[in-house]
């Protein structure tokens, strides 16, 4: 056993970070740093500097332009964008979509979608969760009518992130309504988001931000050619992206960029008698308390690589790495918000348009708390998670 | 980056782990623990032979010179089956001897730990100090040749087992200075030290020592006189992460026989496993323990690789940071979870709290290493 890097793996280490700081665009690297809303210019940009590397689909086999790394390499490529602070490569297309159509999609789904996926020419969005379909996913109730040569999709999704920017949308539709098990009757359907009866509506969170949506559909005709997998598959396919490429449930990288954030800011806080706040001990201990944690959780993510690469497929293990990582993700974001005491109440809407005469930084730290409550919430609730460790790991 | 056991860890690992399965069950423990000396000749005998008392100490001392990752499974063994002989007291105050002391020292004292036929013990902790390794207000002054010693040890680990003794006292300065503490070789039978044993809550037998114009020759003091700090430092904190890696074995066995007992144990018509209040705590223990011991891992890697004392020291306070709540975590639930059962002397887990219950406090509790991490980093 040896929790060292080998010279290689540093090496690998080393020229990515180094790669990092020659083309990570200084605004975009400011504007991620700040939390400020990354809109789909932004995200789109860092994704085609990726892509001419040749760096965007690390997951991705060589033949549709992955870089052939292995499960480690890849796992120091996310920690070190966490460190670099680059935007994300938005999972939707990259690591979701794309992900599906390799394991189920037809040849001819892949050539029309891999590519543009690769390139950046379509952002693609999730519609998995309906206003009665959250935590119980299955008994989701969009349905999709099959019509000759086409489906006919009525229903709503909601919590669709960035859909506002959707070019295309991935969606789990009930194309079954007799099937006594409700898993049986959903089907993956592909749906071009300018397809006419579409209507995206915001919802604003309560930091101000518009990052999810509501996705109406009303007679929405979507050729069956956009059906993957079998009809009645759609199940299968869902639950095979949710074990699938949770290599940086975590977020260990940008866990650790925001620590390190957090350490010389609350160095800079004094409470007028000298005292600076990060010299406060009960202030100091509960930081030390996420700092461990974070260590355990980043050996605990690469012993789970350590088992892949020994052909062990993640199971549902890999779920604690959702519970922890938020967790601590969330905790950053408090003794942040803390950190900033008073100056913490102003509030700044998230977003390029707002200019305010007070400082950047304190301005985001409180919407920044707000909005990473959603943490422990989304991409099943920490709760479900518990519910999946509990069955599968344990046996209960 | 590998968390592959080498084929010698994985060897003692098995040999460890099958011995004490098949001789160190809770009915054999229970009968050593109520014996006298709370201890087990034939146990400490097998535990020498299977290469647990030799593995940590150098090959000029009659060991194989290996680490904590070397000693890491054959301590969760340990762990797991609450093994109460004094491996810990021992291998802690052999490596002070090994590192410290002179050749002769090393050659005369440790190839019999090595073998199993001699237990030593650590006597440092003394009253009004907590956790900190640099008080002791216990002295040892100059006498013609050699040294006399005074002062009070307390809760001395494996002291009425252990023959020889390694005794900290002061050779210079006042009680709290970093400077002027020395180490001694102390015989367990040597005139004016008295032993008063008794048995921790834990079932570990400890003595308070005192030293009354104990009178030692030249060459009992170990190592440099008046610098034995870092001496100490790094061997508590070899000590410490050994603990953890112990700790993840209790753990471990507190966890299987907790949710063994949930899946067992029926209420209201239905296994108690499926109620999902008690799922939910299962879980938490389960993520706590799997963060524990990707910390020993760390821990024990470290202590082996750290090239200076702060990187060492370092890792060693946040490895015990999470082992301390973990344990507190974990012992607290597993009894919860067992109901009324789990408070019985008769149930293993009751005495798998109490030892979890000490650990989190040996060799500093959290508070103790949040403070010295934080410190640490400040520096």
């Amino acid at each position: 056993m040896d929790l060292n890097y080998s010279p290689e793996e540093a090496a690998f280490r080393d020229e990515v970070r180094g790669w990092l700081k020659d083309n990570l665009p200084e605004d975009l690297r400011r504007k991620t740093a700040a939390g400020d809303h990354l809109d789909k210019d932004d995200l789109l940009r860092w994704h085609r500097i990726l892509a001419k590397k040749g760096w965007v689909a690390p997951a991705w086999p060589e033949e549709w332009g992955g870089p052939g790394w292995n499960v480690t390499q890849r796992y120091i490529f996310e920690e070190e964008c966490g460190l670099a602070g680059t935007p994300p490569i938005v999972a939707f297309g990259v690591t979701m979509c794309a992900q599906v159509l390799l394991k189920f999609g037809s040849p001819e789904q892949k050539k029309r979608h891999l590519p543009a996926i690769y390139n950046g020419d379509v952002f693609w969005v999730q519609g998995y969760s309906e206003p009665g379909s959250g935590s119980d996913l299955a008994s989701l109730k969009t349905r999709a009518d099959r019509r000759g040569d086409k489906y006919v999709v009525n229903g709503q999704k909601i919590w669709t992130t960035l859909g506002q920017y959707g070019d295309w949308i991935f969606c789990l539709v009930r194309t079954d309504f007799e099937s006594k098990i409700r898993q049986e009757g959903i089907s993956f359907l592909l749906i071009d988001m300018k397809t006419p009866g579409i209507t995206v509506r915001p919802l604003i969170l309560m930091d101000g931000g518009h990052e999810v949506n509501e996705v109406f559909f009303d007679n929405v005709e979507v050729p069956v050619e956009n059906l993957v997998h079998e009809e009645g598959k759609g199940w299968t396919v869902a639950k095979y992206l949710l074990g699938h490429e949770r290599l940086n449930t975590g977020r260990i990288g940008g866990s650790k960029r925001e620590l390190v954030r957090l350490k010389a800011f609350a160095a800079e806080q004094t409470d007028g008698h000298g005292r600076r706040l990060i010299d406060d001990p009960r202030f100091r201990d509960k930081l030390t308390r996420v700092e461990v944690e974070l260590m355990a959780l980043e050996i605990t993510n690469l012993r789970f690589l350590d088992a892949m690469r020994g052909g062990k497929p993640p199971g549902a293990d890999v779920s604690m790495l959702k519970i922890r990582g938020t967790e601590i993700q969330q905790a950053l974001t408090e003794l942040m918000m803390q950190a900033a005491g008073p100056m913490a109440a102003p509030f700044k809407p998230t977003g390029p348009q707002d200019a305010g005469d007070f400082d950047d930084v304190l301005a985001h730290l409180a919407p920044r708390y707000a909005n990473y409550r959603k943490t422990s919430i989304y991409a099943g609730s920490n709760e479900i998670q518990r519910n999946i460790i509990a069955k599968a790991t344990l046996g209960l | 980056m590998d968390f592959e056991l080498s084929e010698e860890q994985r060897q003692l690992a098995d040999s460890v782990g099958r011995y004490l399965a098949d001789h160190y069950d809770f009915e054999s423990r229970k009968k050593i623990v109520h014996s006298d000396s709370g201890a087990s000749d034939a146990v400490w005998k097998q535990l020498a032979e299977l290469g647990v008392l030799s593995i940590p100490f150098s090959e000029a001392a009659g060991g194989f010179g290996g680490g904590a990752v070397d000693m890491m499974s054959a301590m969760q063994s340990i762990g797991q089956a609450l093994v109460v002989e004094p491996v810990l007291a021992t291998v802690l105050a052999g490596r002070l001897i090994d590192r410290a002391g002179s050749a002769s020292q090393r050659e005369e004292i440790l190839p019999q730990v090595v073998d199993g036929t001699r237990r030593l013990a650590f006597a440092h902790t003394e009253d009004g100090g907590r956790y900190r390794l640099d008080h002791v207000s216990a002295t040892a002054a100059k006498a013609g040749d050699g040294w006399v010693l005074n002062g009070l040890k307390r809760v001395v680990l494996g002291a009425p087992q252990a023959d020889l003794m390694v005794v900290s006292a002061r050779t210079s300065g006042s009680p709290d200075d970093a400077h002027g503490i020395s180490l001694f070789i102390v015989a367990a039978n040597a005139k004016g030290v008295t032993t008063t044993p008794y048995r921790n809550i834990d079932n570990q037998r400890a003595a308070d020592v005192k030293l009354d114009g104990v009178q030692v020759r030249a060459d009992a003091l170990v190592g440099a006189e008046g610098g034995a700090l870092a001496t100490i430092e790094e061997a508590v904190d070899f000590a410490t992460a050994l603990q953890c890696a112990e700790a993840v074995g209790a753990m471990q066995f507190a966890n299987d026989t907790t949710l063994e007992y949930l899946k067992t144990r029926k209420q209201f018509g239905a296994p108690i496993g499926t109620f999902q209040a008690l799922q939910h705590r299962m879980v938490e223990m389960f993520v706590s323990v799997e963060q524990a011991r990707s910390m020993s891992y760390l821990v024990c890697s470290r202590v082996d690789s750290a090239t200076d004392a702060t990187e060492r020291a370092r890792i060693v306070s946040a490895a015990k940071i999470k082992i301390a709540d973990a344990c507190r975590q974990v012992s607290q639930e597993s009894i919860q979870l067992h109901g009324g059962m789990g408070m019985t002397e008769e149930m293993k887990v009751s005495h798998t709290f109490r030892r979890l219950t000490m650990i989190a406090q040996q060799f500093g509790d959290a508070d103790h290493h949040l403070d010295r991490f934080a410190a640490l980093d400040a520096a």
